[in-house]
């Protein structure tokens, strides 16, 4: 019953609220190397483990969401 | 003895008879549905104190443990050991609630109100060796509100468990929004909490925090009673039906082009050709099987007849057991067809939350409809396929996973049926009527989930 794929605990994982999500697209235009749109603009997560180098895009991805539905949190396992 | 020979062995011994009044060859079983294959009628109190007795005294962890050693798996869909979910549930935090998922919004699927209807206490007794189970002191039974007799039915039942004071924590009734996604887990647990019959956003899981915030257990009415029978007779008994690796019966609903269409109760484990053979075998020639239901995948008919039914041997065809619900297809039949309109009413019964249930899912019904009708070309196809993969995983609940399951192995089972749609266009079997009955009907409105 893993949560969020591809993550090891301690990790930095993506998690998007699927309800709250509005399909602004911010998220994937600040985190292009995790994450994408798909034609109607809703996102597609390519890998939810955020990279170390990658962890200060994420934190800007995740606060230029306007319903505050992309979070980042400690991988769980 | 391998598992398939212990289930040759034991499947004889459950094979449909002919019923006394002869005038319905279904339901009938040997365990879950004895009472009512003797009798003929639905059991009330007195029947099922006669037969069973009252509730058995095991304490809450033997009583887990039994459930465990039993090889219970839950029969709302996912077949995920209960046992273990009755473990983490009395792991947590404080007293615990139970929640039995009566809701069968599977349209193909019909045994969990004829189980409520013929043998409703062995689900009533279910909830309080549950309760007993997790340590729970509240205790829900949630059914469809369109249901009215089997309310009426349920409030009698209850009522007399009340009078002879069976139920050391009182059991609940509610009558829910029926829509196909207001049976999910996380919309009854909203439900009872005061909100919308909608799916909402996990983690929290019900287990770590569901009604009242308190740690929930939410089994399917089937799971609970079949828990009934593993609490009196012991995992020993249970393991005697079915196989070693798919243990005691299961409740199945046979459609299509069968004999004698209806709820059988069967061995786990089975082949899938054996349970058609329950109601009276293929009726024509048939093409496909649609296993597991409207959630379910399509398997071409030579797979799936020789396919075992268990969590493990369907998972490497791509499919699952899901609620016990087998379509046969018969030659004739347009499985594209078929599929749009499955796919059309997922998409209407959707919570219309997330993205994919808002846009892609309806993409990909009307696609789908389009290629059933002859009238999408080749670039079109390619997109289709791309839609349906970008389906799963991106749902708050897993409505979409079993839409894009569903378009999937549709487009795979019917490869040659779509590449002659695509071609040729419509088939003769796209005019001729229906197998699956799919509920017509509009997308709920915002006022109608409460
Ligand atoms: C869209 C959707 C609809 C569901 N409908 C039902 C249902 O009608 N009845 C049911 O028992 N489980 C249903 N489930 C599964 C429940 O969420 C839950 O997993 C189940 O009740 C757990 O019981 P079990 O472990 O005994 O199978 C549904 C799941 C989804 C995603
Ligand atoms: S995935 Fe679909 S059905 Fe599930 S919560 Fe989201 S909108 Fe509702």
């Amino acid at each position: 019953m893993s949560v969020v794929p591809f993550t090891r605990s301690r990790e930095l994982a993506l998690r998007i609220d699927r309800i709250a999500c509005e399909g602004h697209g911010a998220c994937a235009e600040l985190l292009p190397e995790l994450l994408s749109l798909d034609e109607w603009g809703f996102p597609i997560v390519h890998r939810a483990a955020v990279p170390p180098e990658l962890a200060a895009h994420a934190r800007r991805a995740v606060a230029a969401c306007p319903v505050l539905a992309l979070r980042l949190e400690r991988g769980r396992s | 003895m391998t598992a398939e020979a212990a289930y040759d062995e034991a499947h004889d011994a459950t094979r449909a008879l002919p019923l006394a009044d002869g005038s319905r060859p279904g339901p009938h079983g040997t365990r879950l549905l004895a009472g009512w294959f003797r009798t003929g009628r639905a059991a009330d109190l007195t029947d099922h104190l006669d037969r069973y007795g009252p509730l058995p005294a095991t304490a809450p962890a033997p009583l887990r443990q039994a459930v465990d050693e039993a090889g219970l798996t839950g029969r709302g869909g996912a077949a995920f050991p209960t046992g273990r979910k009755l473990s983490t549930v009395a792991a947590g935090r404080g007293p615990a609630v139970v929640v039995a998922n009566g809701m069968e919004s599977e349209p193909g699927s019909l045994k969990d109100q004829t189980l409520l209807q013929l043998a409703p206490h062995l689900v009533l007794d279910g909830i309080a060796l549950a309760a007993r189970a997790v340590g729970a002191n509240a205790a829900h039974l949630c059914v469809a509100r369109t249901r009215t007799e089997q309310v009426r039915a349920l409030r009698g039942a209850l009522a007399e468990r009340v009078r002879l004071r069976l139920d050391p924590v009182p059991v609940q009734l509610h009558e829910l929004p029926h829509h196909y996604v207001s049976s999910e887990e996380s919309a009854l647990v909203h439900w009872l909490n005061g909100g919308d019959a909608r799916p909402t956003a996990t983690p929290p899981r019900p287990f770590e925090r569901g009604v009242g915030k308190r740690p929930t257990l939410v089994d399917n009415v089937e799971t609970l009673a079949q828990l009934t029978l593993i609490a009196r007779y012991g995992p020993a008994w249970y393991r005697e039906a079915g196989a070693p690796d798919a243990p005691g019966t299961t409740l199945v609903t046979l459609s299509g082009a069968v004999h004698h269409p209806g709820v059988y109760e069967a061995p786990m484990g089975a082949r899938l050709g054996q349970l058609l053979d329950h109601a009276g075998a293929a009726a024509e020639r048939l093409s496909a099987v649609l296993v597991g239901g409207y959630f379910g995948s399509w398997l071409p008919a030579e797979a799936a007849l020789s396919a075992r039914f268990t969590k493990q041997d369907l998972a490497q065809l791509g499919a699952g057991p899901g609620a016990g619900v087998l379509v046969a297809l018969p030659e004739r039949a347009c499985g594209l067809a078929e599929t749009a309109d499955v796919l059309g009413f997922l998409a209407r019964n959707s919570a219309q939350q997330c993205g994919p249930c808002r846009f892609g899912l309806p993409a990909v019904a009307e696609d789908f409809a389009a290629l059933a009708a002859g009238r999408l070309d080749g670039p079109s196809l390619t997109r289709l396929e791309q839609r349906v993969g970008l389906l799963a995983g991106r749902g708050a609940c897993r409505h979409p996973d079993g839409a894009s399951r569903l378009a999937a192995t549709a487009l795979q089972t019917f490869a040659a049926d779509v590449a002659r749609h695509v071609q040729f266009g419509p088939c003769g079997g796209a005019s001729t009527s229906p197998v699956l009955a799919v509920p017509q009907g509009a997308v709920p409105g915002p006022q109608e989930w409460r």
